[in-house]
């Protein structure tokens, strides 16, 4: 998985740089956030604005680092998603569970 | 089966870095396809998704003990129907039994299926003689 971290503001800022994310790089995706958390960084805003592409793994491993930063009562917030990963959000009512905001400035300014 | 417009066969080795290649193939299609009257940007990202899924169960599926063991996929399309049909050489698994995901309660896997009976009309998993056949059909009429 291609992506880097950043820490902004209190903040793990994930930037995904890749336009898919699929089973060939989902595990990569997931083991970042398992990381972060395991580091007590369970303050995740992930960075989608790259990725045009995400399949059933791709959701999964956004699923899997939402459960692991709620259950150490950190955030994980999703930012720039493309409509056509938002969709695949509402097909899936994942839209219901995550925090999702238009951009990075967006989602910093938001209140828990 | 109607004589075919477009006719693609694609043999990969059993591994997940293949997958964009078999999606580009599904989006690169539903671009060029003439005559289709629905919303193609979304048939290209459906196309793309259903092929990325189809192949990555087959290569879930694979067999491990062969590590020459490949996956084939093939793609007919006439002025009815779309039809993909994804080979694999593994166990196989009981389609029948693979559930509607509990959206309530979402789990990591088991999506992938799901995805594919919501945006095609039929799906059937067959056994054949050295493995399995995953037919996937959409009426483009």
């Amino acid at each position: 998985m291609n992506a880097n971290l950043e820490k902004i503001n209190g903040y793990s800022v994930v930037n995904v740089l890749e336009e898919r994310i699929d089973a060939h790089n989902s595990a990569g995706l997931k083991e970042i956030f398992l990381h972060l958390i395991e580091q007590g960084e369970a303050d995740i805003i992930v960075q989608l604005d790259r990725v045009r592409f995400i399949d059933s793994s791709g959701l999964g491993a956004l699923l899997s680092g939402h459960k692991n930063a709620m259950a150490k009562s950190g955030r994980f917030i999703l930012a720039g998603c493309k409509q056509q990963v938002v969709s695949m959000f509402e097909l899936t009512r994942l839209n219901r569970i995550f925090e999702i905001y238009v951009d990075l400035t967006e989602a910093l300014g938001s209140q828990n | 089966m109607c004589d075919p417009i477009i006719q693609v066969e694609v043999i990969i080795p059993t591994q997940t870095k293949y997958l964009n290649l078999i999606g580009s193939i599904g989006e690169q299609i539903a671009k060029d396809l003439e005559d289709y009257s629905g919303d193609r940007e979304a048939l290209s990202y459906h196309l793309n998704l259903v092929l990325t899924e189809a192949t990555a169960n087959a290569i879930k599926h694979a067999n491990y003990n062969d590590p020459k063991d490949t996956v084939r996929i093939t793609i007919h399309i006439d002025d009815q129907e779309l039809n993909i049909k994804v080979y694999d050489h593994g166990q196989g698994f009981d389609l029948e039994k693979v559930d509607i995901p509990d959206f309530d309660h979402p789990k990591e896997g088991g999506m992938g299926i799901f995805f594919i009976r919501t945006f095609m009309d039929s799906v059937t998993y067959t056994r054949i003689n050295d493995g399995n056949v995953l037919e996937i059909i959409k009426y483009l009429k």
